[in-house]
């Protein structure tokens, strides 16, 4: 039979398989399984066919629970049916996964095994979310290779045709969803040969028809639910057989022969590893070197975890094995162990209780004869894809052969409070000779990753070396760092982990050099390759002294490129991905250097050629300019430079941010020991400040003699960097040279100074506030207020002129000034700074303005989804504090449930108050009747002079020893209001949370719901919500959406107690005051949806604000308010504060690549969406404008 | 009495060719022209800058933001086609050349040498039975000699003129020292016809926004003076067919076009502010004027008043700017 090596990553590997097997398929994104679900969805799109020479139908649902229904439902109707999840999506499936399993419904869910969110959301690997699942009743099949991926899913895919038992197809997260490897693709010819029709129609036999009628799902009473429970146990006790059968069969057809438990090492091992998942490739790579040694170890690879085999189990161990290391890649606080090692512990256990049980002899001889079972140890590893390596591999066995090896240990961290972690020598190595391994360190927007993605494929696929790819990105939006990590070579690759001793290493940033240790991995005598913007006789005095002494103690061979001039040259704009990847194969020596430009050039026709002509021939050109312009550097002998690396941090930065953040941010995190972290997974506010990310290559400088003192820059500044005081001219007598002021124009204000500044260092260069300011010079109109300049050379003198800033006083938000437009709420402290998220980010400045105007008496419950991440994404996150110490609180629950997680901080609030209300009015003598109506009167005065009331309670309770008094202390805050912001993205409140939102809704509660509208699923990377627009292509609707957005707020207002308010803050940034202050004040629900533009919209996002004034002149985004005041006060509560329609829809959505996409691709269906969306928007404005009308 | 006229090798109905304009965007559209007695038709211009731009675009807006952050490698399904290149514009030249009988010929815009010019090439493999090069260059960089910028317009003439078989036109602006003899140079370097002259959009500024807005403006009969003046100096000193584009709105138009010297005259702006029956309308008017006349074919009154065969040479050259400021008499 033939197949084919494909160089892929696991989540192609399953979803190939996945997609050839089945008739339905039920997608919704999560990290890290969402890139099944998308290839699935665009090979339906492009009509591929499954083995039956059918198209699956791929359905996106709005939650996984969704899916698993909809799952269940066409597996009771008889269709092969598959998903593809992980984490938390897992858990939501497992309802129905019990369903699936009690009525023995044959089906694989492929998992990208991710941990669960406990004290902290993690998207990376682990097993906690299978683990989670293992008492539904699925079989559970681990996979530990791509290769493994592609072959466990087709295995486990026949297994549960025949067996009856659903299964859970597991790889890890990250670590093998999306390494990329050279692989043998399973043919369509394979795939056949493993499944057997009569299976399949005796699947579609089971179905529920009305031609011959059954029931199932029924509900059974206590006489008879347990023997029912009990009836299935015989297919699960067939079940290991009929596994190992299908994967005999399967080597039969390919020569890849799997078992229940696969066992590598010395045939007379006496200290043997049991674990499962990628880890597997790890220790395998240890052992094979440690038996080289000589030591007699070994490995137990257990690839059926469910049903566990305990015969199997143990006839796969070798018999000479005294000491057993179980290793978890989970963890279960407060059981007798992790769940693998319980199983192996019970399995050893019953074996030796049954000693001459089939297949326990052999494995069991030694403690027969010596009368003690194998000594068992179990540890914890790799959890929220912690690193797992030879070493700690190597630590494992180490650790076994002490007399009293530690139990319930962990590794790969230092654990510093309660001992479990072992000692890990650092030197161990296991990587081998005559591998090319390459390390990348680039910038996401720089095109590294893709330019590497494409030598594997170059050299996986034109090559006989065997390849793998794995990259690894920091979790900011905007100036992420990548650092790819390449290996090639004429072996198979098995280590499953980051380069340790990397032969070649490229610097594709040369900033890096001064913030991190790059060269760290460099082994002697490797290559760098360096991206400078200087020339070859000049790198050398421009690196830090610490990398020229690296260079010279390791005989590194250093080349360079200034690869951004060659870039600029070629009309490539900042993309060096071509430039950089043409001196890799230039000087890497993997590939002969003719044969590596023709291969790479063939390669750019192949990924461009669909782009266009152009496109290609300007990568070509930069091809042959990379050459010219790559130069070796020449290595003195000595160090010379006196630059050192600078700190992470400054100085001024608190304890914690010194010793722990400082530590993450220098890409030391994992050194950290236990001790180092909350224990609750509380963290300090404020801490994006410290993180000093330089990205920006030009900032926005302020011109004071064009200045109108508008706001609209400070307004719209997604990561609040620029920002304006007024202030006394007093206060700036010791302002710095250059600091730059201008008179304040406030009637309110007189004789003040206002200033703006930016902070330099914290900017990402975005452009939005140039491209809102409006204030032109006269004689100059390519002149404004604010313009663009390098940043650099502005780095130290902004940098102290923003410290300077800092130290000014706030506006006092109880003077004469009123807080109700733009140019005043702008002199406002925004709480919310500097967060990860993208560069010109449309959702940002909506969350910085509530935090002006509510932060210092704010609780947010976000969803999970972008602002989740950029909220709350450590390192440094970019809630902050006001000078008096408050600031939002923050937390994210889920994704599903954040209406209610809101809800349920309202009802606490409202409790405490009321408690307090009533504490205060039963201790009336003590606190005194002026006090005590003071702070009992909900309506009078401001939140300051309601503190200043309960600071006076404070005082006054102090000291006092009534039960009473001590607990009104303990909830004297909640006399003042707080305020409940609910936030979250449209996939939250459009889809998965719907429910919720509209129950919360329901509860008139007074809560406030900011739904961030970017129409589109943004942090998973762009599929399709409910929000998304008719005929705007996103992943799932790559043929344009075929129905219209729903109209959430109409939803909400039928409520009719509900406020609600649709805003644009690019089209009306008034407007968007007012929504906000009227929202905050209302005392019920209100909802806030606010137009946010997005990176998945394939806009210029300098232009976003644009963007959102043309969703508003097109009709497409209604600005309106909805405020049930006015019904009361006997006016139409509806607003509609946008004019008619001036443009028509395609004038907007044309300058959208999402809408642009579907007319080039398919002009006809383009021009038939857009015709109905042209409709939609129609009627739509029809209805507002008679709603607008109608007498109350 | 016979319309018929020669153009680039085609013999055409009549002397009216739609001009390259929107009106050449859809099969539907084409079909009108023909039907409404249109003798040939100019597609619209395949751009350079639209090929470049629309193949960055798609390039830029597929791969921003890509491969940056763990959970979003991607922000864009990958799509089949992206019809970037001149694919769409090549196939309605295919379609054209199926369902219409008359001439369909090609246009082709742009300024540099770049790759662009094959798809000369492919408009002539799609069906074209001829094609105009609209040259639109707008010499901005004050180093640059006028000598220079003519050599460029020569140039791309004769990069394309190697790749084409079907008779070439090029569409010249009227922005030239010597008019005459940067005509002559593309006709001794190939040009099987020139088109005088195209309509250089200019620039507006919006007192609003302070911003540079480009906006269209369509031609009135009082532009046709100046193509007729070159058509008329022209005619009968190149070998090369003439044809007028610039300010052809009624049947005295195309009349004066053709007298000057002009095989054909172009119609856009007409067609676009009054529809393409106009065209019925305008052949209906000529042909009265002729019956009337006695003249028997168009062939008898081309160049018939061109500064070769006129009474007054002169009235072409600075006499008839002093007979023309003359003969202006101002309001009371």
């Amino acid at each position: 039979m033939t197949s084919r090596t494909v160089t892929i990553d696991g989540n192609d590997a399953a979803a190939h398989v996945a997609y050839k097997t089945n008739e339905v398929i039920a997608i919704y994104p999560i990290t890290p399984s969402s890139p099944m679900g998308e290839s699935a969805d665009a090979w339906a799109a492009h009509d591929d066919k499954n083995i039956w020479g059918m198209t699956p139908l791929v359905r996106e649902l709005q939650s996984e629970g969704g899916a698993a229904g909809t799952v269940h439902g066409s597996l009771q109707t008889g269709a092969l049916t598959t998903t593809f999840t992980a984490s938390q999506g897992l858990l939501l499936m497992i309802p129905n996964m019990f369903k699936i399993a009690g009525e023995q419904t044959s089906t694989v869910f492929h998992i990208a095994a991710r941990s669960i969110a406990t004290h902290a959301l993690s998207i990376f690997g682990d097993h906690s979310d299978v683990m989670a699942a293992r008492s539904t009743g699925w079989g559970m099949l681990f996979a530990n290779s791509i290769q493994e991926v592609m072959d466990f899913a087709l295995i486990s895919q026949a297994t549960t045709l025949e067996a009856r038992v659903p299964f859970l197809h597991v790889f890890d997260g990250f670590r093998t969803s999306h390494e990329v490897m050279k692989i043998r693709e399973l043919s369509d010819e394979e795939i056949r040969a493993m499944i057997d029709d009569q299976l399949v129609q005796a699947h579609r036999r089971r179905a529920l028809t009305p031609d011959h009628p059954v029931m199932r799902g029924t509900a059974q009473n206590p006489d008879v639910f347990f023997q029912s429970r009990e009836r299935a146990n015989s297919l699960y006790t067939e079940t290991p057989a009929i596994v190992g059968r299908v994967m005999d069969k399967f080597a039969a057809l390919t020569g890849r022969q799997y078992r229940l438990f696969d066992y590598v090492g010395a045939p007379d091992a006496e200290r043997v590893i049991v674990m499962m998942g990628s880890g597997c490739e790890t220790a395998e790579e240890t052992v094979t070197a440690l038996c080289a040694r000589g030591e007699k170890v070994g490995l137990l690879k257990v690839r059926l975890y469910r049903p566990f085999s305990v015969d199997s189990f143990i006839a796969a161990l070798p018999a000479s094995v005294r000491t057993i290391a179980v290793l978890d890649r989970t963890k279960e606080p407060g059981g007798a162990g992790e769940p693998l090692y319980q199983d192996v512990v019970t399995a050893i256990s019953e074996a030796c209780q049954k000693p001459d049980r089939q297949g326990g002899q052999a494995a069991l001889a030694h403690a027969r004869a010596s009368d003690t079972p194998p000594r068992i140890i179990g540890g914890r590893y790799g959890l929220g894809s912690k690193e797992f390596t030879p070493a700690m591999a190597k630590s494992v066995f180490d650790e076994m052969t002490k007399p009293a090896p530690k139990n319930h240990f962990s590794v790969g961290i230092t654990d510093d409070l309660t001992f479990t972690s072992l000692d890990v020598d650092p030197n161990f190595n296991t990587e081998p000779e005559g591998q090319v391994r390459a390390l990348f360190w680039g910038l996401g927007a720089d095109g590294t990753v893709s330019a590497n993605k494409n030598s594997i494929k170059i050299i996986g696929e034109e090559t006989p070396n065997y390849a793998q790819g794995y990259f690894v990105y920091d979790s900011k939006k905007a100036g992420a760092m990548t650092v790819s990590h390449l290996r090639f070579g004429p072996e198979p690759i098995k280590s499953t982990y980051l380069i340790q001793r990397a032969s070649f290493i490229a610097v594709h940033q040369f900033d890096f050099l001064n913030r991190y240790q790059v060269l760290d991995a460099a082994e002697d005598g490797a290559t760098l390759l360096l991206n400078s913007p200087y020339d070859a006789n000049e790198v050398w005095a421009n690196l830090p002294r610490p990398v020229q002494e690296t260079i010279i103690a390791k005989r590194i061979k250093v080349h360079t490129i200034n690869a951004y001039a060659v870039a600029k040259e070629n009309q490539l704009g900042n993309r060096t991905n071509t430039i950089m990847q043409t001196c890799f194969f230039a000087i890497s020596g993997v590939l002969p250097r003719e044969e590596a430009i023709t291969k790479i050039k063939e390669s750019i026709r192949k990924t461009y050629g669909k782009r266009g002509e152009p496109v290609v021939r300007q990568n070509f050109a930069a091809v042959d300019a990379a050459l010219a312009h790559l130069h070796e550097v020449t290595i003195p002998a000595e160090a010379s430079s006196t630059t050192d690396l600078p700190p992470a941090v400054s100085a001024a930065a608190p304890e914690f941010v010194q010793h722990v953040t400082a530590e993450m941010i220098a890409g030391r995190g994992d050194l950290l020991p236990v001790s180092a972290f909350p224990l609750d997974g509380t963290y300090p506010v404020g801490t994006a400040q410290w993180e000093k990310r330089n990205i920006a290559q030009e900032v926005p400088v302020w011109e004071p003699d064009l200045c109108i003192e508008c706001g609209k820059c400070m307004l719209v500044c997604p990561h609040a960097t620029i920002r304006a005081k007024v202030c006394h001219q007093s206060e700036f007598e010791n302002a710095p040279a250059g600091f730059k002021t201008m008179p304040a124009k406030w009637r309110e204000l007189p004789d003040q100074l206002y200033t703006i500044q930016v902070a330099v260092e914290d900017c990402t260069g975005c452009q939005l506030c140039v491209e809102v300011c409006p204030a032109k010079d006269k004689s100059n109109v390519s002149r404004k207020a604010l313009n663009m300049h390098a940043q650099l050379p502005l780095r130290d003198s902004e940098r102290v002129n923003w410290e300077y800033f800092l130290t000014l006083p706030e506006i006092n938000r109880n003077g004469d000034l009123t807080f109700g437009s733009v140019k005043n709420v702008q002199l406002l402290q925004p709480l919310f700074e500097f967060s990860g998220a993208c560069s010109g980010c449309g959702e940002t400045p909506y969350i910085k303005l509530m935090t002006q105007l509510f932060g210092d008496r704010t609780i947010i419950a976000n969803a999970t989804g972008c602002s989740s991440i950029y909220g709350g994404n450590l390192p440094t996150t970019p809630y902050t504090i006001n000078r008096e110490g408050r600031g939002p609180a923050w937390s994210n629950s889920l994704f599903e449930d954040n209406a209610e997680f809101g809800l349920g901080m309202r009802m606490a609030l409202d409790h405490q108050g009321a408690y307090a209300r009533s504490l205060v009015e039963r201790m009336r003598k003590l606190v005194g009747d002026s006090l005590a109506d003071g702070l009992l009167n909900r309506d009078e005065g401001t939140i300051t002079a309601k503190r200043e009331l309960v600071s006076e309670l404070r005082a006054k309770l102090s000291g006092r020893m009534e039960p009473e008094a001590r607990d009104l202390l303990s909830v004297a805050d909640s006399l003042v209001k707080k305020s409940v912001w609910i936030v979250g993205g449209d996939g939250w409140a459009y889809d998965i949370g719907y429910g919720g939102l509209d129950h919360v809704m329901a509860s008139g509660q007074d809560v406030n719901i900011l739904v961030l509208d970017t129409e589109v699923y943004s942090n998973t990377g762009g599929q399709a919500s409910k929000a998304t627009p008719l005929g705007a292509v996103a992943k799932f609707a790559s043929g344009g959406k075929p129905t219209a957005k729903k109209d959430l707020g109409m939803g909400a207002m039928r409520y009719g107690n509900v406020y609600v308010a649709q805003i644009a803050m690019g089209a009306n940034d008034t407007h968007t005051v007012k929504a906000f202050l009227e929202a905050e004040a209302h005392s019920g629900p209100s909802l806030i949806i606010a137009y946010s533009q997005c990176i998945a919209h394939g806009i210029d996002m300098a232009k976003g604000m644009h963007q959102q004034k043309l969703a508003v002149d097109s009709g497409h985004w209604p600005l309106y308010r909805f405020d049930p005041k006015l019904a009361n006060e006997g006016k139409n509560p509806f607003q509609l504060d946008s004019h008619d329609p001036k443009i028509p829809l395609q004038d907007y959505i044309y300058t959208e690549g999402r809408y642009r996409m579907l007319r080039q691709s398919d002009p006809e269906a383009a021009k038939f969406l857009l015709k109905q969306a042209q409709e939609s928007v129609d009627h739509r404005w029809r209805q507002y404008t008679q709603m607008a009308e109608m007498k109350p | 009495m016979s319309l018929t006229t020669n153009y680039l090798g085609l013999v055409l109905r009549n002397p009216i060719v739609a001009s390259s304009s929107p009106l050449s965007h859809s099969m539907d559209s084409i079909r009108r022209l023909e039907d409404a007695g249109a003798s040939a038709v100019v597609m619209y211009s395949l751009f350079e800058e639209q090929i470049t731009f629309e193949s960055s675009y798609v390039d830029h807006y597929l791969r921003s933001g890509t491969n940056s952050f763990a959970e979003a490698l991607s922000f864009f399904p990958e799509m089949d086609q992206y019809n970037v290149g001149p694919d769409e514009y090549l196939n309605l030249i295919r379609r054209a050349k199926e369902s219409v009988d008359i001439p369909v010929i090609g246009s082709l815009n742009g300024v540099s040498a770049g790759g662009w010019i094959n798809y000369a090439g492919l408009i002539e493999d799609a069906g074209a039975d001829a094609l105009e090069l609209n040259v639109y260059y707008v010499p901005t960089n004050l180093d640059l000699a006028g000598q220079e910028v003519e050599n460029i317009y020569v140039e791309m003439l004769r990069s394309v003129k190697k790749s084409v078989t079907i008779p070439l036109a090029m569409k010249l602006s009227p922005y030239f020292s010597s008019l005459g003899n940067i005509a002559k140079r593309l006709v001794d370097e190939g040009a099987n016809g020139l088109v005088l002259f195209n309509r250089f959009y200019q620039p507006d500024l919006d007192l609003e926004t302070l911003q540079v807005a480009p906006r269209l403006v369509l031609s009135n009969s009082n532009e046709l003076r100046l193509p007729l003046r070159w058509v008329a100096i022209l005619y009968g000193r190149l070998l090369a067919d003439l044809a007028i584009t610039t300010g052809v709105h009624t049947s005295e138009d195309v009349l004066k076009g053709l007298m000057a010297g002009a095989k054909v005259t172009m119609m856009a702006s007409e067609l676009l502010q009054n529809g393409v029956r106009r065209i019925k309308e305008i052949l209906g008017e000529i042909e009265s004027w002729m019956e009337e006349r006695e003249y028997a074919s168009v062939a008898q009154m081309i160049g018939s008043m061109s500064q070769q065969h006129c009474a007054e040479p002169a009235a072409f050259e600075r006499a008839n700017y002093m007979k023309t400021l003359d003969s202006y008499r101002p309001v009371n």
